[in-house]
This record gives C-alpha cells, sequence and structure tokens, in this order.
C-alpha cells in the first residue's frame, strides 16, 4: 500500500501512514494540538493550516468547503476529520 | 451609610460602576452560589462580570452574565446606555456563565453585531438552536489584530484559545490600557467592592481558580501570556471576582509563574504502581532499573497506596514520560489507580508518553484498560502494556527492564524519538 508522511509541525513529529489516512486519525493518536468537536465535518473545530503538501490531501467536499467559510478560514485552511492523506505534507493547528 | 460609601458597593445599587474613561462595569454579583461547574467549590460566591464601552460612534457590550442574572445586568446598563446605542456585543467565550443573556439582550438590540472568535460560530449555534425565535445577529468572527472601532477609539481582539474553551479570546481597549480578558486573571469571589485595591488579598481564590479552570491548558495560557505581556495592560478586567488595576503585571506574573513549564533539567519518567502481594511493585522496580540504563533519563517510582493525589499530579505535570501499573483485580484496576488516572484530566498530559503494566491471576483485564484511558487522554503509547501472570520469572523481570528502557529510550533519542514513526507504532 503507498505510504505518505505527515508532520505536525506544533509537536515536531512526522508519521508514516498508508494514503487515505485521514488526519484526524493520526494527529489524535501523536497528542498533536489540533481539536475536535463533531468529528463529522460540521462544527469546524478541527481547523488545521497546511504548510506544505496541500496538493497532497484529498479535495475539500462541498460541505467541507461551506464549513470553512462559514469559519472564516482562509485558504491554506482545511478539516483535518475530513482531509484524507494522500502524499507528504505538513500541518499546525489553525 | 454615607451615600458615597453606597455607590463603592455594587451589592448596594444596581447601577453600572465606571472603571476608566467611559468603560463601565454592567457585570451582576452571584453571592450565594456555592459550586460552579459541578467541579469548583465557591465558598465565596462569585460575580459575572460584562463591561460597557463607549464610543463617539456608538456603545460596545463586552460579555454578558448567567440567565438568572440578566435583570441585574439590563439595570446596570439601562443607567449608562440606550439598547439603540449598541453597536457591538462581543463574547470573549461562550460559556452560559457569560453569554446566558445574549439572547434576550439581543432581543432589545436586534441591530448590534456580534463580534465572536472565529472558533465560536459552532458552538454559538449550540446555544441559539433552542432559542425561539431563533435569533440571528449580524456577526463578526476575529482573529488576532482584527479590531472594531467605536470613533474615536478601538478594540482590538487577541485570540487565546482553550482558556478554558476552544473560543476564547481576549479584547484590550489601546487608549485606557484595559484587557478585558474573560475568565483568565478571574476567581470567584463576590465583593461589591469589585477592585483589587479595595478588597485586599484574595490570592488563594487566584490559585484555586487557576488550579480548577486554566491548569489543563497551562500550555495555551503560556501562549495567552506571551500576546497580553506586550501589552502591558493598566487594568484586567476579568469576567469573575475582583477588577485588577493596582500593579496588574503582579498578576500577570503570577499567572507566569502558575504556568511555568517544568525546569529544564533531564526527562524525567516517574512510574505509579500499586500492589497487594509485591508482584506488580517488583515489575515496577525492574521497570525503573531499566530506565535507569537510558542515559540522561531521570526516573522515579511512586506507590499510588500511600502517596497523595494532589503531589502526584505534580510529579506528572512536570514529567516526560509516566507508567502506571495495577494488578487485575475483579476484572478492572483498582480504584486508587482510577481515582489518579480521572484526575488527570486537570492537568496538562496530552502528547506525554505512557505505558501500562501489572501482574495479574488468569485475564488480566487492567492492563488494557489503563492504557485505552491513556489513549483517551492523548498520551502516546510507545511501549505494548506490559502483563506478567502472576509471580514475575526471571526471564519476565528481563521483560520489565526492556519496557523500561524502551519507555525511556524514547525520550532521548533512542529508537522511537525524532524519527518518523509508523502510524502502527503509535496507535
Ligand atoms: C469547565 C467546562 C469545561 C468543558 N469542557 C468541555 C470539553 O472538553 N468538551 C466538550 O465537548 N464540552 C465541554 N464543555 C461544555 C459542556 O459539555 C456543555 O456546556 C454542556 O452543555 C453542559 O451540560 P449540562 O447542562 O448537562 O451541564 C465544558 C464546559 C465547562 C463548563
Ligand atoms: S471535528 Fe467538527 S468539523 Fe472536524
Ligand atoms: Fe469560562
Ligand atoms: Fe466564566
Amino acid at each position: 500500500m503507498p505510504k505518505a508522511n505527515i508532520t505536525f509541525d506544533d509537536i515536531g513529529k512526522t508519521v508514516s501512514v498508508p494514503a487515505g489516512t485521514r488526519v484526524i486519525e493520526v494527529s489524535e493518536r501523536i497528542g498533536a494540538g489540533i481539536l475536535y468537536g463533531c468529528r463529522e465535518g460540521d462544527c469546524g473545530t478541527c481547523m488545521m493550516q497546511v504548510l506544505e503538501g496541500r496538493d497532497n490531501l484529498t479535495e475539500p467536499s462541498v460541505l467541507e468547503e461551506k464549513v470553512l467559510r462559514e469559519n472564516m478560514a482562509n485558504g491554506h485552511d482545511r478539516l483535518a476529520c475530513q482531509a484524507q492523506i494522500i502524499g507528504d505534507c505538513r500541518i499546525r493547528p489553525a | 451609610m454615607a451615600a458615597a460609601d453606597a455607590m463603592t458597593d455594587a451589592a448596594r445599587h444596581r447601577e453600572a460602576v465606571a472603571i476608566a474613561p467611559g468603560v463601565h462595569w454592567i457585570g451582576a454579583l452571584d453571592p450565594a452560589l456555592r459550586t460552579f461547574d459541578i467541579i469548583l467549590r465557591t465558598e465565596q460566591g462569585t460575580t459575572y462580570n460584562a463591561y460597557l464601552v463607549r464610543g463617539r460612534d456608538g456603545v460596545a457590550v463586552i460579555d454578558t452574565v448567567k440567565a438568572e442574572f440578566a435583570e441585574e445586568f439590563f439595570a446596570r446598563l439601562e443607567s449608562v446606555a440606550d439598547y439603540g446605542e449598541i453597536r457591538a456585543i462581543v463574547l470573549n467565550h461562550l460559556e452560559p456563565d457569560h453569554s446566558g443573556a445574549l439572547p434576550e439582550l439581543l432581543r432589545r438590540a436586534p441591530q448590534a453585531t456580534l463580534y465572536i472568535s472565529a472558533r465560536a460560530p459552532a458552538i454559538l449555534n449550540g446555544l441559539l438552536k433552542s432559542v425561539v425565535p431563533r435569533p440571528k445577529p449580524p456577526l463578526v468572527t476575529v482573529k488576532t489584530g482584527d479590531s472594531l472601532s467605536l470613533g474615536e477609539r478601538k478594540l482590538r481582539f487577541l485570540l487565546t484559545p482553550f482558556v478554558h474553551w476552544p473560543d476564547t479570546q481576549c479584547t484590550y481597549l489601546a487608549d485606557e490600557g484595559v484587557l478585558f480578558c474573560g475568565d483568565l486573571f478571574g476567581c470567584h469571589l463576590c465583593d461589591g467592592r469589585l477592585f483589587d485595591d479595595r478588597i485586599g488579598e484574595f490570592w488563594p481564590a487566584i490559585d484555586y481558580y487557576y488550579a480548577h479552570i486554566m491548569r489543563p491548558f497551562a500550555h495555551q495560557v503560556r501562549e495567552a501570556l506571551a500576546e497580553i505581556l506586550p501589552l502591558e495592560p493598566r487594568v484586567l478586567a476579568p469576567t469573575h471576582g475582583p477588577i485588577l488595576r493596582e500593579r496588574p503585571r503582579r498578576y500577570l506574573e503570577h499567572y507566569q509563574a502558575l504556568a511555568r513549564r517544568p525546569a529544564n533539567g533531564p526527562p524525567r519518567l516517574a512510574i505509579f504502581y500499586i500492589s497487594a502481594y509485591g508482584n506488580t511493585a517488583q515489575m515496577a522496580e525492574a521497570i525503573a532499573a531499566g530506565a535507569g540504563e537510558a542515559d540522561g533519563v531521570q526516573v522515579s517510582t511512586h506507590d499510588i497506596e500511600t502517596g497523595e493525589t494532589a503531589a502526584f499530579l505534580d510529579l506528572i505535570e512536570g514529567a516526560d514520560a509516566v507508567a502506571f501499573g495495577s494488578p487485575t483485580i475483579n476484572g478492572d484496576a483498582v480504584k486508587p489507580v482510577w481515582d489518579l488516572l480521572s484526575s488527570l484530566a486537570t492537568i496538562d498530559v496530552k502528547g506525554k508518553r505512557a505505558g501500562a503494566f501489572g501482574s495479574y491471576g488468569w485475564s488480566g483485564e487492567a492492563i488494557w484498560l489503563i492504557e485505552e484511558r491513556l489513549r483517551g487522554l492523548k498520551m502516546q503509547l510507545p511501549v505494548p502494556g506490559l502483563r506478567i501472570k502472576l509471580i514475575p520469572s526471571t526471564e519476565e523481570i528481563a521483560a520489565c527492564h526492556a519496557f523500561g528502557r524502551q519507555l525511556a529510550d524514547s525520550l532521548v533519542g533512542g529508537p522511537g524519538s525524532a524519527r518518523t514513526l509508523d502510524l502502527a507504532e503509535i496507535g
């Protein structure tokens, strides 16, 4: 299975994960500072800032786009409970 | 009593109290409150502090009060402003003790724009969804550096997330140096004299409040202080307890001390255990010995049965890794272990290394249950839990050594520290 590295900038840790893993699954286990509410793309609590590798995350759904807009996200922000890792990236809590 | 004295005690009137030119306290006193948020005792009651700032172009209300105290809040507000003048309502966080009067305030001042942090809309929805008819106030979500102009003066926002809700922010009125700091620097103390210099000594109330509300977020408190200190505020206007205006730097420094990162010594591993027949104790000893072989890790062991939870929490807060040992009794870890584990929510343990171990007779559930709890606390478990059936053999003691060594190595660049981790290892 293809693997990808995700780096959590706030805690300085890099994890190698199978492609397709959601950011939430990794960040919770490694203790990164992203916070979660609903876990289903609704509340916007899990907003994260993508520092590198924006194209290495799955495209946001229409719903995620809407939640990001409502939460005044900027172009580098994604929901960690939604975004799936498909290539190397570096992120931090928004 | 002279009228002047009566006016200096907010318990004797229902008017606003000036705290700076064009700035008033419009909060409410709750002298009878005896517990707060379930977890705090409040033998001195509390206050819900709300504020009103007047500028040439209108008025901003900063925070409200708990719903039951709305009437007192509105009476004080009406003594200094008309509802039609309110341009802005700022909520520094949405906890119900400060947002309780919001629905009614929105009804009375429908023209007012709500200013909340970018993390707050979801929480706002949760609070307003049951209000009929549902208020739909004009809404602005703010980030650090954004400001709100009232004409000649400005309110500036600083996001200070998680001290203690996700949406927490502070609001700064630069021309008077007043920082509306939300629950930061607050305490549960109901005294109608309102100002620190009139009240005297209340450090214990501040410490108690910090310990129960802020301590789990020590890291975020440090980040908030880094934003606040350079402002050199002349008045700290918190949402509970006295307004702090006598050498306010004292309170900032006090918070710095309370939230201080444990001293930069060698990495520390603290091992906690409890043992009925000495088997889990033997494991703890061997784990400590193994960990001691890792270069530069300071190891300590503690018998949960005879120690004090408060002292243990201090130790764990300062440790980089923790291990918990319990025998399995009736299919579970024993109560003193759970008591300690449940207290961990009052300190900041996220991301620390942790491990579980214990002796068992036939089923050994304690270890898995402890591990589950540690994961639930978002601690990292670099080494799988270690269970040993009844009395440890020589080989099993060696396994304890290895367990301790691996846990310690994960702190000092041995296998498991800076390198890329695999997802499978951290689950
Ligand atoms: C001190 C405090 C801490 C809280 N922490 C959390 C939290 O970590 N996660 C969460 O989902 N809600 C948290 N909440 C929100 C409460 O769960 C929410 O206000 C709930 O509606 C309270 O329910 P109750 O009315 O039954 O007391 C917290 C509330 C308080 C007062
Ligand atoms: S946790 Fe609610 S949107 Fe991700
Ligand atoms: Fe609060
Ligand atoms: Fe509060």
